[in-house]
């Protein structure tokens, strides 16, 4: 922490060298980002002086920073002055199904959502969706009965502020990254989860049934606590694309374990991935990240990425806790015009703690997809081990693939292996299903699910399922 | 069954079959002979359906339908089957998945509903055995990490699964010790009925030993220069191509 203060002090001292502020109205929802924007989003929120400070703080810092630029992405730069960071009262809503992008509507058609669930996800207006609400109320009650805290992060600022107060910022410190602490300064709302002592958590926690913080926007903030010995599995996302007006969307996610607890957390990513010319669709600039505090804690990462235009995210495992376990699964996948950067980060401190990495990137149309990965044992991380299997997929040769595997390692007793292999589907085995009397779509199907198995098994059984057909329409017309 | 009249074809503007004539009718066996770069490979290739070969001219029906203008997978589910030289690996896509899917695209052609779990197991354990494949081949992905003698018993394994109306066997002979040659060959001519027909195509008679062909075709140069019974593979055999080649090099 010490150096963090360093850094804070250090930009706290300089010069207001951006030259953001303006003046903002302060009824109308603001544009643009300056000091008096926090203030808005904050009073709004009706939040407590202290997270306005630390929201201030945050913002201070991110005006010091540059905007990375190490990744393998172009895209157009971001104009942070253009964008709405306090979204709620624009939000539109449709009157019917029938004013949804056809290509929406038709993906929900092929996942098989029912008409109710669809009516939720495209934001249309309903008085309420009763079935929704009642499966809300049931899990609030059944969590309620084992001490299990799930709301929204806006929620827990008021109703637990020595939680939030004693872990925020823990993991990913205001000043980790660029678009960290600029979500940091101006966050929306997310989910905020504790699970006590002992606990095992009697379901799947899922952001799809917190619907009081749906809509949470583009800076969502979730913070996950698992106490001693407890066990917590967490569904971020859904397989349904969603409508979102924002172009940036910066999250942060922070997981703390304690003694012997296991937090799970599996993400499916399918945001607006800009047409087939590439035009359009979400930048992801998303900071995950894990820390095994306690001994003999595991945290796991699961994540199948299909959407946004521009995907930078790492989800990472800081192991601590002595015989500590980090888990990252992914699948990757970028068609069309789409670029991905994503990997992970298992940093090893504690002794005798393992991680394991299996990235599976799958590259179609005119996309780029990288992995980027650090595994780090530092000095006194005794007997650390570390699996890495990183593959890559090619669909056509127009598309691209890297890997750029970093490791740094100080101390002899580590053991890190790591394996990587390239391959392609091209027109013979494209040829050779067909010749059997297999469609091309079919065919890709098979041979990207096969592929991606090992991380489709990680994720409950049902979000599997589902993803395994987004997966299948991801890459529709990827061939050909 | 098949019908095929002054074929043309070509890759990448260099012309390979120069007017093809054939007919194949049900219950036969034809072989096709001929040296290195004569256009066999071409020709199977452009019966299934590779992209890579533009039709330049003539016409291709298969039981009535003009194939020509039916995607690969199509005219797979007509019933028309290649048995590859070089079959494909597919990692990560089990046989019994890969067998299981064809066969039900082919089945839901015909109008036919899909097979149940336990039929279709029966099935796929009779079929192996047939080719002299272990049943734990089924769990292995297509083809991955096989011998050339495992693939070539496989292609022969999803003919028999597929039951086709017209099967080609590309240079299956290619890469097989006698083993597996004779046990790829008995596979086949347990196969054989008076409904379906083969295309053997070869390079070498000593596959024609196994599978007796009823009518061999010499290919030379993009066109069928010699035909006859399977005497005429033999004298391939005991005299090689020169004849044939010093025979027809005018025309071409």
């Amino acid at each position: 922490m010490s150096k963090d203060q360093e850094i804070l002090d250090s930009i706290t001292s300089q010069e207001y060298q951006w030259g953001f502020e303006s003046n903002i109205d302060q009824e109308i929802a603001a544009i643009g980002l300056s000091e008096d924007t926090i203030r808005f989003i904050s009073k709004k929120k009706n939040e407590p002086e202290w997270m306005l400070e630390w929201r201030l703080k945050a913002f201070e810092i991110w005006k010091s920073m540059p905007e990375p630029n190490w990744q393998n992405l172009e895209y157009a730069p971001v104009d942070f002055q253009s964008i709405s960071y306090y979204a709620e009262p624009k939000k539109k809503t449709l009157n019917s199904l029938d004013e949804l992008d056809p290509e929406i509507k038709a993906t929900y058609d092929k996942l098989g959502i029912p008409l109710e669930e669809q009516k939720l996800l495209a934001g249309v207006a309903v008085d309420a969706v009763l079935d929704s609400v009642s499966v809300v109320t049931t899990y609030k009650e059944r969590l309620a009965q084992d001490g299990i805290i799930f709301c929204s992060f806006s929620e827990a600022v008021h109703e637990h502020p020595e939680l939030v107060k004693k872990y925020l910022g823990s993991v990913v410190p205001v000043a980790d990254n660029y678009f960290s602490a600029l979500n940091c300064a101006v966050f929306s709302d997310g989910s905020f989860v504790y699970i006590p002592k002992g606990v095992r958590c009697p379901m799947e926690l899922s952001t799809y049934f917190r619907i009081n913080a749906k809509n949470t926007g583009q800076f969502e903030r979730t913070l996950i606590i698992a106490d001693d010995h407890s066990y917590v599995s967490y569904l971020e996302g859904c397989t349904a694309p969603q409508r979102d007006e924002n172009q940036l969307h910066a999250a942060v996610v922070e997981l703390v374990a304690m003694e012997h607890a296991e937090i799970k957390y599996s993400t499916v990513q399918n945001w607006f991935p800009g047409d087939k010319d590439g035009k359009g669709g979400i930048y992801n600039f998303v900071t995950k990240r894990g820390a095994c505090l306690g001994n003999h804690s595991k945290i796991s990462w699961t994540q199948v990425e299909t959407g946004s235009a521009v995907t930078w995210k790492y989800p990472s495992c800081i192991l601590k806790g002595d015989y500590s376990v980090g888990e990252f699964y992914s699948v990757a996948v970028t068609n069309n015009f789409q670029q991905a950067d994503t990997g992970t980060k298992m940093i090893h401190t504690g002794k005798h703690t393992r991680s394991r990495i299996v990235s599976k990137g799958i590259s179609a149309g005119k996309s780029q997809n990288s992995y980027r990965g650090l595994v780090r044992v530092n000095k006194r991380a005794e007997g650390a081990r570390n699996f890495s299997q990183c593959d890559s997929l090619l669909l056509g040769d127009r598309c691209g693939a890297h890997t750029f595997p970093y490791f740094e390692i100080l101390n002899n007793s580590a053991n890190v292996e790591h394996e990587a292999t390239t391959s392609k589907i091209g027109e013979d085995i494209l040829f050779y299903f067909r010749q059997r009397g297999i469609g091309e779509e079919d065919a890709v199907a098979m041979i990207v699910n096969g592929y991606a198995k090992e991380v489709l098994d990680q994720l409950p059984m049902e979000f599997a399922v589902e993803a395994k057909k987004l997966l299948a329409i991801s890459l529709e017309g990827s061939v050909g | 069954m098949l019908q095929i009249k002054n074929l043309h074809a070509q890759i990448e503007g260099k012309p390979i079959l120069k007017g093809i004539n054939l007919e194949v009718k049900a219950g036969t066996v034809h072989a096709i002979m001929g040296p290195n770069g004569s256009g066999k490979s071409t020709l199977s290739s452009v019966i299934a359906g590779r992209e890579e070969y533009e039709v330049t001219e003539g016409e291709i029906w298969f039981n009535g339908v003009n194939i020509l203008e039916l995607e690969p997978e199509e005219r797979a589910r007509e019933g028309l089957f290649l048995a590859f030289q070089y079959p494909i690996e597919i990692p990560g896509v089990s046989n019994a998945n890969f067998i299981k899917m064809a066969v039900n695209e082919v089945r839901k052609h015909k109008g036919l509903e899909s097979l149940s779990a336990t039929d279709f197991l029966k099935l796929m354990r009779e079929k192996a055995a047939l080719v002299g494949l272990k049943d734990d081949f089924l769990k292995r992905s297509v083809n991955a990490g096989f011998s050339g003698g495992e693939k070539k018993r496989n292609e022969i394994f999803q003919l028999a699964m597929l039951d086709p109306k017209l099967s080609i066997l590309d240079e299956t002979d290619s890469g097989l010790d006698i083993d597996a040659l004779r046990t790829v060959a008995e596979g086949v001519n347990a196969l054989k009925n008076s409904e379906n027909a083969f295309l053997v195509i070869t390079h070498y008679q000593r596959l024609l030993d196994y599978i007796v062909p009823d009518v061999v075709h010499v290919l030379y140069d993009g066109r069928i220069v010699e035909t006859g019974d399977k005497n005429l593979a033999l004298k391939l055999e005991d005299q090689g191509y020169d004849w044939v080649i010093e025979k027809h090099k005018q025309e071409a």
